[in-house]
């Protein structure tokens, strides 16, 4: 009995293991290794930190690199805002089959894929697009008005591409606030602000963080978006990793901005963590 | 003096059904009002129209004189102590009572001050900076309490609080409860469905059923003068049968019920004639049970049978008896003095009560 307990274990482990060493771990090892080779002649290597020295040593690179973060993080903040009174909505406010139905209604538009999303704005927002038309048949302006390739449309599309993982969590952590929590807020005398700072706020703390971990990864991470969005220069710092890879095939320096984007997503959550006080037990069980 | 909290007229309907239908009652200050009823009887429906968590179709609430008309829950005197308490898992005990203070816009000395004083209060001093999930049920129970009282609020409601805890506790909350209501000197208007609860604590109790109140008054008085079938049915066990008035003599008349018992009673001012069916309610503890018919020479109705079943329970056992010439069996509290000890199933016993005990109602009332 005590075996075959064992033989499930080790069956029930193997997919997982396989997984981690084989997609994480080993590719993991394999980029750090190409990012701590320098090519000092026609196919001979060296080890050294050049990569990342190359890295720090150029203006255009860090700027990118901190360019991406503040605007993530700017993203995540504005998801978060917008994000909060949708959710709040959706758990405490709606009742039955209107609640399912709303919280649908946040799903459906990643039923398509985030090419296809990214598109539908460009279709609004471009030159000869939805809202420029708009404009001109309105009177407010005379001529066509190119809204897409500035900062505001990457971050509009980083927004609508983030706000079910924002969603999910904070419905999931709101809805677990008893209503009569809620009410016993207001009956010993809050008024709305201090309820939702007193004890909506807290309470959802760590469905907020888990959810702005979650958004400002997959922002920093984004490729698509700030590209079309953006256009080609948008200076996004996976567009940098791109080219180095596919464009410049300098796998050496594309693998140090790899390592650079892992390091510099890694602070930043680690920061967010203390400064919010939770832990990652918490916000992720 | 005008009462500490006063309905008049009170409807409340959701959709089609009325959940309160005109109800009115008031509530002297410093006395302890129970609504006792059973689940899905509007009496959480009134409490949450006091607290201001719901507007009433009609009818007007008053608290000290004020109508609390269009007033928010915020703005009102009173405070609640809900059903499972619903303290902030966010804060520790100290900020937890502090919070309607802060709410206030007190000083943060005088909060302390006052937190303290309340956890003294209580009987829990020194845990202020405890968190909720530490405590017991009891200590949550005391906390959800002072965490209203200092307060200082006209009336308290408390929506059944005790429901969550277990038999020992719930008997010891009872009793503290009670006590806590004296030290406060605060009204507490309670809600509740067990029976128990509130004919221990209360000094009115107000039994609603289908939205309307079927009687108010004390315990005693419920319990032994209930004024309609439902109220004899849900204070206190009864025995019930229907039957056929045959005679009625002044105060007193005789019925002969359905399986064909013969009966005694008292009418207590009720309207009753002859002729009429109905309903007659005797308590279990109100019978005698004897082992000669001479013990009980001084009962008006008197049955001879057999024991068909022991209901040990402690304190409450009881007894089924089977009555010789047929019928129902007959619910008999056993008295725990120890001659009954013995009592065994199919051992003959002879049953008896005064008239005076039981109670008639015209059948189909309830």
């Amino acid at each position: 009995m005590k075996a075959e307990a064992k033989l499930g274990f080790v069956l029930l482990l193997t997919p997982l293991l396989l997984w981690l060493v084989l997609l994480i771990f080993i590719p993991h090892i394999d980029m750090f290794l190409v990012s701590l080779r320098e090519r000092v002649g026609v196919g001979k290597y060296e080890t050294s930190l050049a990569n990342y020295l190359t890295f720090f040593r150029e203006p255009l690179y860090l700027w990118t690199f901190l360019r991406t973060a503040v605007m993530s993080t700017v993203a995540t903040a504005i998801t978060l805002l917008i994000a909060f009174p949708v959710s709040y909505y959706i758990a405490k406010i709606a009742k039955g089959r209107m609640q399912s139905a709303l919280f649908l209604l946040c799903l459906i538009p990643f039923y398509v894929s985030e090419l296809v999303r990214t598109f539908g704005w460009m279709i609004l927002l471009r030159e000869t697009g939805l809202v420029s038309n708009l404009l001109q048949w309105s009177g407010l302006v005379d001529q066509p008005v190119e809204m897409l390739y500035n900062d505001a449309a990457i971050m509009v599309g980083l927004v609508y591409t983030s706000m079910l993982f924002m969603v999910v969590p904070l419905v999931t952590t709101l809805e677990s606030l008893d209503d009569s929590v809620i009410e016993a807020g207001y009956d010993l005398g809050g008024n709305a602000f201090s309820v939702m700072r007193e004890i909506v706020i807290p309470h959802a703390a760590p469905g907020i963080v888990s959810g702005c971990i979650v958004v400002f990864m997959l922002s920093l991470g984004n490729y698509l978006t700030p590209t079309m969005l953006g256009g080609k220069d948008s200076l996004w710092f996976t567009q940098l990793i791109y080219s180095q890879f596919i464009v410049r095939f300098n796998w050496e320096l594309g693998a140090a901005f790899g390592f650079m984007l892992l390091f510099l997503s890694s602070v930043i959550v680690w920061g967010m963590l203390r400064l919010t006080g939770q832990t990652l037990e918490k916000t992720m069980g | 003096m005008t009462p500490d909290l006063e309905c008049v007229d009170l409807i409340r309907r959701f959709g089609e059904t009325t959940a309160v239908d005109n109800v009115s009652f008031e509530v002297p200050a410093g006395s302890f009002f129970s609504i006792l009823g059973p689940s899905g009887c509007g009496k959480t429906t009134i409490m949450r129209m006091i607290a201001g968590f719901l507007d009433p179709t009609s009818g007007d609430i008053r608290i000290k004189g004020k109508s609390m008309a269009g007033v928010a829950p915020n703005k009102r005197p009173v405070n609640m102590v809900f059903q499972h308490l619903a303290l902030f898992p966010m804060m520790n005990i100290a900020d937890n009572i502090g919070y309607g203070l802060r709410r206030k816009g007190m000083a943060r000395a005088e909060i302390a001050r006052k937190v303290d004083e309340a956890l003294e209060r209580i009987g829990l001093p020194g845990i202020g900076k405890r968190k909720v999930d530490e405590l017991s049920g009891g200590q949550k129970q005391r906390v959800a309490i002072a965490r209203c009282m200092v307060m200082e609020p006209d009336v308290l409601l408390l929506d059944e609080p005790l429901g969550a805890l277990d038999l020992k506790l719930r008997e010891h909350m009872k009793i503290e409860l009670k006590a806590l209501q004296a030290a406060f000197d605060t009204t507490f208007v309670y809600i509740t469905h067990d029976q128990s609860e509130a004919l221990v604590m209360s000094d009115q109790i107000a039994v609603m059923n289908k939205g309307v109140f079927e009687q108010v008054g004390t315990a005693r008085e419920l319990y032994y003068r209930p004024e309609s079938a439902f109220v004899a049915g849900f204070v206190g066990d009864s025995n019930r049968w229907r039957g056929r008035i045959e005679r009625i003599e002044g105060g007193e008349m005789e019925m002969r019920t359905e399986s064909g018992l013969s009966m005694r009673g008292a009418l207590h001012g009720r309207q009753l004639s002859a002729g009429d069916t109905a309903d007659i309610f005797v308590r279990p503890e109100a019978i005698r049970v004897a082992r000669s018919e001479t013990e009980l020479a001084s009962f008006d109705n008197r049955i001879s049978g057999t024991v068909s079943s022991l209901l040990f329970n402690g304190a409450a056992s009881r007894v089924l008896v089977q009555g010789g010439d047929g019928g129902e069996q007959i619910e008999v509290t056993l008295p725990q003095s120890g001659e009954y000890a013995t009592l065994s199933k199919g051992d003959p016993v002879h049953i008896g009560w005064s008239g005076e005990q039981g109670n008639c109602f015209p059948a189909g009332a309830a």
